[in-house]
């Protein structure tokens, strides 16, 4: 992986705030995009544009092939057995929201278990409580270790064991900078007749993800956190899974036969889930994302930036009072953290007076940071365009700012 | 680091709040929360004749906050409740836009927020949940 000439392709590098060279390391919140990725949807708004599946004329035979390239190209990049597994959405969250309607009402009933873990996203939470309540179902959690370390990988055996309907889980979470175990999870899930549903929007263009190698029912993930616009991401789910799903959203696209006075007819997967205009443009950025990284190669970008974070882990550790969730060795980009005396506010801002994007809050998962004892965190996340002196910045950055509240 | 926002008076006020922990026996209280950034806070009254006699605040919140609560409890002890919830909304403009009238010399300090957008609700925060107090009567 070549870094300079990474960096030559992303414009926003080329900003400044307050002087200062702009350091991004929010990219677990979303990511920066390379200029082929603007110029293709720009090159697509110019020449390509139309509706998609309906007209007869050039322009709509352009974008629609465009948008089924997309297809195509996400189906590789997930090693799914055929495009038709793919369904486009607006993102990850629409994509579990999507599952808890279809899937989930279908299958999901009173007394029934929906296992979760304590690490997930609101987005891999609210939609299954919000389901539960609906239904009457039960919502278990497999517990995170001391400090937000593991998955309580016995206590995952034994929820299991109890056959939940669902196991829904995040293959790597957004604050602890650690992966889960998938494949192993979905192997113990598969062993006790339950159903697995993987939130990849942290790890799909971060590292390799083969939904046929982990083993999983149904997958989702992002466009805006992999290099591509926001505004689309994906569900991939067995095919004959998908088969059996009822429509969730009406409207134009998903319908086979309409009328006035019977029940319409509806497409088989992915159409039947994609009512009215689709996000085009965005397919086709997102194609051109996925390709990008591709050819850079996952397994180099995953390497590069947990190496960043292990970097940074090390450094940050040494401040006096600055505690690191999650194990000790990273294994993600991600290192969220807490500085005693100091709140993650105060520390965001003045990150951003000197250039550096940091996150502070809660980053989506209350409930976990709530049990780790800090509502509040920091959170720096590397991609594969930051730089060893991005980690520099980042230190001694927050010595100054422990050094000013202190 | 010196920085226009967090003037030193401010400073003080967060690495040392007043008024700051359990008031006991409160009439009134609230809890507050800025799900952009996290911060909690709580705020708890004992109002007698109308007025506030006891103002304390207590919870986990950035600098801003901590030090906006901070002053604010120690401003509004004496004040009746509508002499309160007048001052609440001539902060919150003074927060906004840094031209809040008849709020008092110490507060202005606060005003710099407006510059910076996104530390707007930090300041604001505790006097919406003064204001959200003063209609929860407990008990």
């Amino acid at each position: 992986m070549d870094l300079t000439q990474i960096r030559e392709q992303f414009p926003f590098l080329r900003e400044t705030v307050n002087g200062h060279p702009l350091i991004y390391l929010d990219n677990a919140a979303s990511s920066q995009k390379p200029g082929r990725v603007i110029r293709r949807m720009s090159r697509f708004l110019e020449s390509e544009y139309a509706n998609v599946h309906r007209g007869i004329h050039l322009l709509s035979e352009r974008a629609t092939a465009a948008y089924e390239e997309a297809r195509t190209v996400l189906a590789t990049l997930l090693n799914a057995e055929s495009p038709e597994e793919i369904i486009f959405t607006r993102g990850t969250t629409e994509s579990v929201n999507l599952l808890a309607n279809t899937w989930g009402r279908t299958n999901i009933g009173t007394g029934d278990t929906i296992l979760l873990t304590e690490m997930e996203h609101h987005s891999n939470l609210l939609p299954w409580l919000h389901l539960a309540e609906v239904t009457g179902a039960r919502v278990e959690f497999v517990p995170v270790l001391e400090n937000g370390a593991a998955l309580d990988f016995e206590a995952a055996r034994r929820l299991l064991e109890k056959r939940p309907k669902l196991f829904a889980f995040a293959h790597v979470p957004n604050t602890l900078g650690l992966e889960n175990p998938v494949r192993e999870l979905c192997r113990l899930a598969r062993e006790s007749g339950v159903r697995t549903f993987v939130d990849g929007a942290q790890s799909v263009g971060h590292q390799p993800v083969d939904v046929r190698d982990i083993g999983c029912d149904f997958l989702a993930c992002s466009s805006h956190k992999m290099c591509g616009p926001s505004g689309i991401g994906a569900l991939w789910g067995r095919r004959e899974l998908l088969a059996a799903m009822p429509p969730w959203q009406y409207g134009g696209e998903m319908v086979d036969r309409a009328y006035f006075d019977k029940p319409a007819t509806f497409r088989d997967p992915p159409a039947r889930f994609e009512a009215g205009t689709p996000p085009i443009l965005e397919a086709a950025g997102w194609a051109e994302a996925a390709r990008f990284l591709t050819e850079t190669g996952l397994d180099a970008i995953r390497e590069h930036s947990v190496s960043l974070a292990n970097l940074a882990a090390a450094q940050l550790r040494e401040i006096d009072g600055l505690r690191i969730f999650g194990p000790d060795v990273r294994q993600s980009g991600i290192v969220a953290f807490s500085i005693r005396g100091v709140h993650a506010h105060d520390v965001a801002f003045f990150a951003n007076e000197r250039g550096l994007a940091l996150r502070a809050g809660h980053h989506c998962a209350q409930p976990l940071m709530r049990k780790l004892g800090s509502p509040s965190s920091s959170r720096a996340s590397f991609y594969l365009y930051n730089t060893q002196e991005d980690v520099e910045a980042l230190v001694g950055i927050l010595r100054e700012t422990v050094a000013f509240f202190r | 680091m010196d920085n226009e926002l967090y003037q030193a008076v401010l400073l003080q006020h967060s690495k040392k709040p007043r008024n700051f922990g359990p008031l006991e026996n409160p009439t009134h209280a609230a809890d507050g929360h800025n799900a952009l950034c996290g911060d909690e806070i709580s705020v708890a009254l004992r109002i007698e004749n109308g007025a506030v006699a006891e103002a304390k605040f207590s919870g986990s919140a950035c600098a801003i906050c901590t030090a906006s609560a901070s002053m604010m409890t120690g401003e509004v002890k004496g004040l009746t409740c509508s002499a309160v919830e007048t001052l609440a909304g001539n902060f919150r403009q003074l927060a906004k836009d840094g031209t809040g009238p008849d709020v008092p010399a110490k507060l202005q300090v606060l005003g710099g927020v407006h510059q910076f957008p996104q530390r707007v609700k930090c300041a604001v925060l505790p006097w919406e949940t003064l204001v959200s107090a003063l209609k929860s009567p407990l008990g």
